[in-house]
């Protein structure tokens, strides 16, 4: 098959995924999404001649608009921009899984310093301050005074992109020093992992500890519901133990990643996650293709 | 084995023979982060600065 790789910079991820596919004999165009430009009749040469689109950006504001760019040529891309449009904002994220009846953080949305500061108040110390659109654990604060409130807020707003100014109060969760990622393809988990620190951030960028997870069926059925609730695809939905000593049965979903990163799962599992992703690829385009080859009286109920 | 110079200090910075148009590396001598921009011949310059929608 031919694929077309959206990018703006090549990460250990890309590169596992790009050893994979011209491995298997697949033919992989890169597109460098800071020199491609984007217009409404066709697509950027040679995206028209792929079976399958990745989205690979890094940047969340290009992967937006580029996996709709890509949509809009009727290409099929992974993951779709609905998908990236929903993961990419944590507002939308946490909406649409409480939507979809899937354990979220409670979470406060504000427009305002002083209303946020309320929304802090109610919620208690320690409370969570996050950015609505951003990753690796940046600019993320754990409030645990007022006085830290105060200041936090003052200075979100003094940075001034308007974003800065969307006050999303989380929830402080205990959890067991870890917090656990699952990789799913279209809903269906293919591998775990737990990343454990002693920071209250646990993101593998930030230097976590990695170790391959069994999953629970809960977890499973979770991460599955997860999944579907923000429009399925290739996605890395991150879970929290709830009574913070990692021996309980409840979980909540904080977050879905949409250009899910998986260096550091493919590092602590025992199997090969890019070729995994490539097999899912490859079965999805062939679907496609044969989608595209029944007649319509054959499609038809 | 590929090798091209720091854009930032001017000293050699080897490439690994699979090195990929887009991939990052460091420059060993003064840690500068190098993209590479080229592979045949092989091309580099400073990599961008962090930006606050860069992620997952």
């Amino acid at each position: 098959m031919e694929v077309g790789l959206l990018y703006s910079r090549i990460r250990p991820d890309e590169k596992l995924l790009l050893t994979e596919l011209r491995e298997r004999g697949h033919e992989v165009h890169k597109v460098d999404v800071r020199q491609a430009t984007f217009g409404l009749d066709a697509p950027p040469e040679p995206l028209g001649e792929c079976d399958v689109v990745l989205d690979r950006c890094m940047a969340t504001s290009r992967s937006r608009y580029a996996s709709r760019f890509v949509e809009h040529y009727d290409l099929p891309v992974v993951n779709s921009p609905e998908t990236a449009k929903v993961c990419s904002d944590k507002v939308e994220t946490t909406l649409a899984l409480s939507e979809a009846g899937v354990p979220t953080p409670e979470t406060t949305v504000a427009f305002t310093t002083e209303s946020a500061l309320e929304a802090i108040e109610s919620f208690g110390y320690p409370c969570v301050l996050k950015p609505v659109v951003g990753s690796w654990g940046r600019l993320m604060a754990k409030l645990e005074s007022r006085s830290a409130a105060e200041a936090v807020l003052e200075h979100k707003e003094t940075l001034g992109h308007y974003e800065h100014s969307v006050f999303y109060v989380q929830q402080f969760v205990d959890k067991p020093g870890r917090d656990l990622r699952v990789l799913t393809v279209d809903g269906e988990p293919v591998a775990a992992m737990s990343r454990s620190s002693d920071h209250w951030l646990t993101n593998a960028a930030a230097g976590a500890d990695t170790e391959s997870f069994d999953l629970p069926a809960e977890v499973e059925q979770l991460a599955r519901e997860a999944s579907a609730a923000v429009g399925g695809g290739l996605l890395g939905v991150d879970l929290m133990e709830l009574d913070g000593d990692g021996a309980d049965d409840e979980y909540t979903v904080h977050e879905v990643n949409h250009t899910v990163e998986f260096k550091a799962l493919n590092a602590a599992v025992d199997m090969d996650v890019a070729a995994t992703v490539v097999d899912w690829l490859e079965a999805k385009v062939a679907a496609e293709e044969a989608g595209n080859e029944a007649t319509p009286a054959e499609v038809q109920p | 084995m590929t090798a091209a110079n720091c854009v930032t200090c001017g000293d050699s910075v080897a490439l690994p023979e699979d090195v990929e148009v887009g991939e990052i590396v460091d420059c060993g001598s003064c840690g500068t982060e190098l993209e590479v921009l080229g592979v045949d011949p092989a091309e580099l310059a400073e990599a961008p600065e962090l930006a606050e929608d860069w992620g997952e």
